[in-house]
């Protein structure tokens, strides 16, 4: 059964969000979805294209109350 | 497409010791295969016992300290341990600070000499802090 973890980054800087998102999905179970908030600016723009270029799958992205949430599945 | 990613590290100030931190860690939870060779300056900040606060060159250093950005050390012990980057200090900087591998963090590779870095090097992109 996949669950969804949620890692709360926000209040940190570039690249802390992005390795945050890393080393809770090294740890997650491939199938798993994994929700980042994020408050930084530049990891905007740059989860999605590691995101894609690692090949996981990003389900949703929306910001809601000036943080930022992504929602990606770990596909392998 | 993964690429071979060398970084130099030789500084001792902050703001170059991050960036280089940046490249390597980043680089390395891409796919790409990352070596970092640590030498003059910057490799005391790897020996465990010493103090390991940088100075800051400018404005931006001050700035990033305040903003508390993710420290360098824990970004380049992150792209050994997430993105299985390597890290080499200088054999000759390590006989000049005459300091022996169990010193570094254990993280930190075996020393490596500039001639096999040199050949390491090989095609792939130098970054240079």
């Amino acid at each position: 059964m996949s669950e969804r973890i949620l890692v709360d980054a926000k209040n940190t800087f570039c690249p802390g969000p992005l390795m945050e998102l890393i080393s809770n999905m090294k740890m997650a179970e491939v199938g798993d979805e994994l929700e980042l908030l994020s408050t930084d600016e530049g990891s905007a723009a740059d989860i999605p294209e590691w995101i894609n270029k690692v090949g996981h799958e990003i389900l949703e992205s929306f910001t809601k109350e000036d943080v930022l949430h992504i929602v990606v599945k770990k596909i392998k | 497409m993964s690429e071979k990613i060398n970084v130099m590290l030789t500084t001792e100030n902050m703001e170059q010791l991050q960036m280089a931190a940046m490249v390597a860690s980043v680089g390395a939870v891409s796919g790409n295969d990352v070596s970092v060779f640590l030498s003059m300056n910057a490799l005391k900040y790897f020996v465990k016992e010493n103090n390991h606060k940088a100075p800051v060159e400018g404005e931006m250093g001050n700035i990033m300290l305040e903003k508390k950005v993710p420290p360098f050390l824990e970004l380049f012990e992150q792209a050994v341990e997430l993105g299985d980057a390597k890290v080499y200090p200088c054999s000759m900087a390590m006989d000049m600070l005459e300091v022996k591998s169990e010193d570094l963090f254990d993280y930190v590779g075996e020393p490596m000499g500039l001639t096999k870095f040199l050949s390491d090097v090989n095609q792939g992109q130098v970054w240079s802090f």
